[in-house]
């Protein structure tokens, strides 16, 4: 046995062709570390073709991880580790790559022909490319085929165990056991015993291997990490929201209804919803991003609690019924999975540059709350907050998580749905006379009126109303009114929500604000550069519309404010707008998140200007 | 709500309490108030509930239409009405709901909207009045102007193909599709409950007469003069007979619709009789044809009724299915789905 090295942290990528199960191995290994309490956070990195051809540089699909026994809010800017199944996995990677990394590549795949596809004009392996890396060559294919040689299979479907061999040598370097996995073989394959020997030999036989040949100097392990007392699974972003949104249905007594067209990264949310109809969940593939949200408004009229998930090129065509729910201000929910660039842009990229969009897509002036989720378990409770807001302002209400959230794992706490907060509806009483425009002082609110009911039968509609009874009306200043007062309707949900906290001093030289999933890398970066000594604090929104009251205050305290986006600057256009403060951007527009070094000097180079 | 439930008759509803108090805007003479008189005379005749009759429209003079009745109404965006529909439809089976569209407004910007509540068969009725033009626009052509039509957006003359909607929802795989006239009353409330009764999407094309912008495009098949030459009526079981001595017929020769004088008995039994309850559309799709046939009469009444399960009763039901199959959810169990670890 060699050595045993104690590490904090480690951000590992498994990547190789899109067939070669590379999510799969990287989502075993996430279930394995999470078993052990280590914190961690994912990023799956797939190409956008369903299978692009094997050995490209388009066709490399890679998944990362960032474990560690400290919490941790990012899935890691540089890979220490890299698994690279084949030439074109390798290039992909490099420049992401720290310092001495370790390189473990299947040495098989290294052909003259994967080669040319990855654009080596000679071998990597051997002309000093990677001198300055830890590179372990490993036989994958030879080593897999002969850990199976007396197992009944072809050729072809032997080779295919070869990332759970790979997956074994990993677990060795990180002393991990390997039941969690032989358990999820056993179940994923149990009406095959000849697939689950021949994936719990290659499994162990990478294990094995590592362990009998020294390939490794050293092995590594990362202790616990201090976690939150509390029963644990892994969630997606995706699987988060789709969680809140029936949590909500089950509190509220309301039926859920989600009505939605295909459309990626949003495309799951809908299919795991439909997965819950013994909830009495209603879903819907509609005929297209139009109808769905149509459907869905339709079915919050009714009184059931309509919602709707798209990404940016669906929100476009939504926004003509969202300017209708405005009108009739009727409770709905819209889920805008962003991604990047306009129009088809990069489906399988992240972006955050929806916000504008979401605030001003719509004809006249049509606000309507926005609240953005952090990370990919906090979907959770947006999804439940904002349901509850909608109901209790009857309005529509437009959720922000965006491709790197919702693809993205973290551990998740599993709450007690008893301790949740109580979701309010406010129903119109038959007994008494209805005016389907007339609302409760506090937060603006109209009665909701189901058909159904009898007495009260009315009508409504895009066509402006008329205060109080919400006839058609074309008056001037009944229409000035009325959009004063829808106006002041969103404003009021800031009276009802939790405003965020200030994260560091209450002054200083720079407060970072931003939002959404940018918190991570902002989160690290401050707390780094506060334990230097910097005096740099943190204001992370939730809310984005309306804007929480003691923004403004916060602004005023600091030298400098800069606003990190993954965009070309819209919120940073708001807040300069709102607050009249000269506020500084950090943009990129890469379809990849931010990361925490460029953030760091960025930061540096503001606090010294 | 597992199943469709029958609504039950209500007696108190009148012509007085069915009226919502909203001033009727269409303008005087136009197609349109025939329609809704005839509406709430199907209303009041099948005494539906006021609170379990929703009407939903989209954009255009006739979707001004559910302000005009005391009932539950969405007046909604241009061709969205069944989408909208959809949604109240499923969120609540016990209600019966009636889009009220336009030519306009259901065929061209909802066209597909229209397509896809037809292929799914919801039990919701659709009422499209065609007036040939675009009227709250101020007269541009629409998707059924006859190609040449002169207006202001073709002055000389339009291009466009124009829409059949009959031979549209039969290509839709509507279950009921019918052709009324806002002049003929009396057959328009009988659509109009033939539509109601059908359990599952119901297509009636209202001929309605635009007096501002188109006056007159269906003068043909509505003066007493000229009517019973140019109109049949579709009865189940019955030949197609028209004219005023009910002398002439419509006959089938091969694949074509040819007109019959009817001298003898022996005439008479040439004659195919309709039949509505035909599952093959290819029949009924021919029949929608004669409508743009100058030597035939065109057709009112039912095109084709086929009794199909809706698909709000399939959509409720398989919910009950999967309750039944994985138990009622439980939601504490659900969110402790999956591999789940503990931290002491």
């Amino acid at each position: 046995m060699k050595d045993v090295k104690t590490l904090e942290h480690v951000t590992i990528r498994f990547a190789g062709d899109s067939g070669d199960g590379m999510q799969l191995t990287g989502n075993q290994f996430t279930q394995t570390t999470a078993f052990s309490q280590n914190d961690l956070s994912t990023f799956p990195d797939y190409p956008a073709e369903i299978r692009a051809p094997a050995g490209t540089l388009h066709g490399v699909s890679g998944f990362q991880i960032h474990f560690s026994s400290e919490l941790i809010y990012t899935p890691g800017d540089n890979i220490d580790v890299l698994i690279a199944m084949n030439p074109a996995a390798l290039k992909v990677n490099l420049n992401l790559l720290i310092h001495n990394a370790t390189i473990i590549v299947n040495e098989d795949s290294f052909t003259s022909k994967n080669l040319k596809l990855a654009g080596f004009e000679k071998n990597p392996l051997d002309d000093g490319t990677l001198s300055a890396y830890q590179v372990i060559r490993v036989e994958l294919n030879r080593l897999t085929l002969k850990a199976l040689e007396n197992i009944e299979l072809s050729h072809k479907e032997k080779d295919r165990c070869k990332n759970f061999y790979a997956l074994g040598m990993v677990y060795w370097l990180y002393q991990r056991d390997l039941d969690p996995t032989l358990y999820w073989i056993k179940t994923k394959f149990a009406k095959s015993p000849v697939l689950i020997e021949a994936n719990t030999t290659a499994l162990i036989g990478g294990r094995n291997f590592a362990d009998s040949t020294q390939i490794f100097n050293t092995s590594y392990k990362i202790a616990k990490a201090k976690i939150e007392p509390g029963v644990y699974r892994n969630m997606t972003g995706n699987e988060a929201l789709v969680l809140g949104m029936v949590t909500a249905g089950q509190k509220s007594g309301l039926n859920i209804f989600l009505a939605s067209y295909p459309i990626t990264p949003a495309t799951e949310v809908l299919q795991f919803t439909s997965l819950h109809k013994n909830f009495g969940i209603r879903t819907l593939q509609a005929e297209d991003e139009i109808s769905a949200i149509g459907i869905a408004l339709g079915a919050s009229f009714a009184g059931d609690i309509g919602m709707t998930v798209t990404s940016g090129p669906g929100l476009a065509l939504k926004n003509e019924f969202l300017g209708l729910a405005v009108m009739t201000e009727l409770p709905l929910v819209i889920f805008d999975i962003q991604r990047a660039g306009p129009s088809t842009g990069m489906p399988t990229k992240t972006e955050q540059a929806d916000l504008w969009i979401a605030m001003h897509g719509r004809s006249s002036e049509a606000p309507l709350p926005i609240i953005a989720a952090n990370g990919p378990v906090d979907c959770f409770n947006v999804a439940y907050e904002a349901i509850k807001i909608a109901v209790q302002f009857m309005t529509p209400v437009l959720v922000l998580s965006d491709l790197y959230i919702a693809n993205g794992a973290e551990p998740w706490k599993i709450p007690n749905p008893d301790k949740l907060p109580e979701i309010k509806i406010n129903l119109a009483d038959k007994d008494d006379p209805y005016l389907p425009y007339e609302r409760d002082e506090k937060s603006l609110a109209r009665k909701w009126a189901l058909p159904g009911t009898p007495n009260l039968e009315h009508r409504i509609g895009g066509l402006e109303k008329e205060d109080v009874t919400g006839n058609i009306s074309y008056d001037a200043e009944n229409h000035d009114k009325m959009v004063r007062l829808r106006a002041e309707k969103i404003q009021r949900v800031g009276d009802f929500v939790q405003e965020p906290t200030l994260h560091g001093d209450e002054s200083g030289d720079v407060l970072v604000v931003s939002w959404g999933s940018t918190y991570g890398a902002v989160l690290t970066t401050v707390d780094f550069l506060r334990a230097k000594g910097e005096k740099v604090s943190f204001y992370h929104l939730r809310w984005i519309n309306p804007l929480p009251k003691s923004l403004g205050k916060h602004i005023k305290k600091f030298k400098k404010i800069l606003v990190p986006e993954v965009n070309l600057g819209q919120l940073i256009h708001i807040i300069r707008g709102k607050y009249l403060v000269d506020a500084v951007g950090f943009n990129k527009v890469k379809g990849l998140p931010l990361r925490i070094d460029e953030l760091k000097a960025a930061i540096l180079k503001l606090i010294e200007e | 709500m597992a199943e469709q439930t029958t609504v039950q008759i209500d007696t108190t509803i009148t012509k007085q309490n069915i009226t919502s108090d909203q001033e009727v805007r269409w303008c005087v003479g136009c197609g349109d108030y025939s329609i809704l008189a005839q509406m709430k005379k199907t209303l009041i005749d099948l005494g539906l509930p006021r609170e379990k009759t929703v009407f939903v429209s989209g954009i255009g003079c006739s979707s001004r239409f559910p302000y005009y009745l005391d009932t539950y109404g969405f007046h909604t965006i241009h061709g969205r009405a069944p989408a909208v529909a959809t949604g109240v439809k499923l969120a609540n089976p016990d209600l019966s709901v009636w889009v009220i569209t336009g030519d306009g407004d259901g065929l061209s910007i909802g066209g597909n909207h229209l397509l896809h509540l037809f292929r799914r068969n919801l039990d919701i009725n659709v009422i499209l009045f065609n007036n040939q033009i675009y009227g709250l626009t101020k007269g541009q052509y629409s998707p059924t102007s006859p190609v040449g039509k002169v207006t202001k957006s073709s002055p000389y003359g339009s291009l466009d193909g124009p829409i059949n909607p009959i031979s549209f929802a039969l290509g839709c795989s509507a279950t009921f599709v019918a052709r009324a006239m806002d002049r003929d009353p009396k057959h328009l409330v009988e659509m109009l409950k033939r539509a109601h009764a059908h359990k599952g999407c119901s297509f009636v094309e209202v001929y309605q007469n635009c007096n501002i912008y188109n006056d007159g495009i269906y003068f043909n098949l509505t003066d007493p003069a000229t009517k019973s030459d140019n109109v049949v009526y579709l009865e189940h079981n019955e030949p197609l007979i028209y004219g005023k001595e009910k002398n002439t017929g419509v006959k089938l020769n091969g694949f074509k619709f040819e007109k019959a004088e009817l001298k003898t008995e022996a005439d008479h039994e040439k004659l195919f009789k309709h039949d509505e309850k035909n599952p093959d559309p290819g029949y009924a799709f021919m029949l929608s044809g004669l409508t743009e046939n100058p030597e035939l009469p065109t057709p009112l009444g039912v095109f084709r009724e086929l009794e199909q399960d809706s698909f709000d009763k399939m959509f409720h039901q398989q919910i009950e299915d999967v309750k039944k199959d994985k138990g009622k959810g439980d939601i504490k169990k659900l969110l402790l789905t999956g591999e789940t670890w503990t931290i002491n």
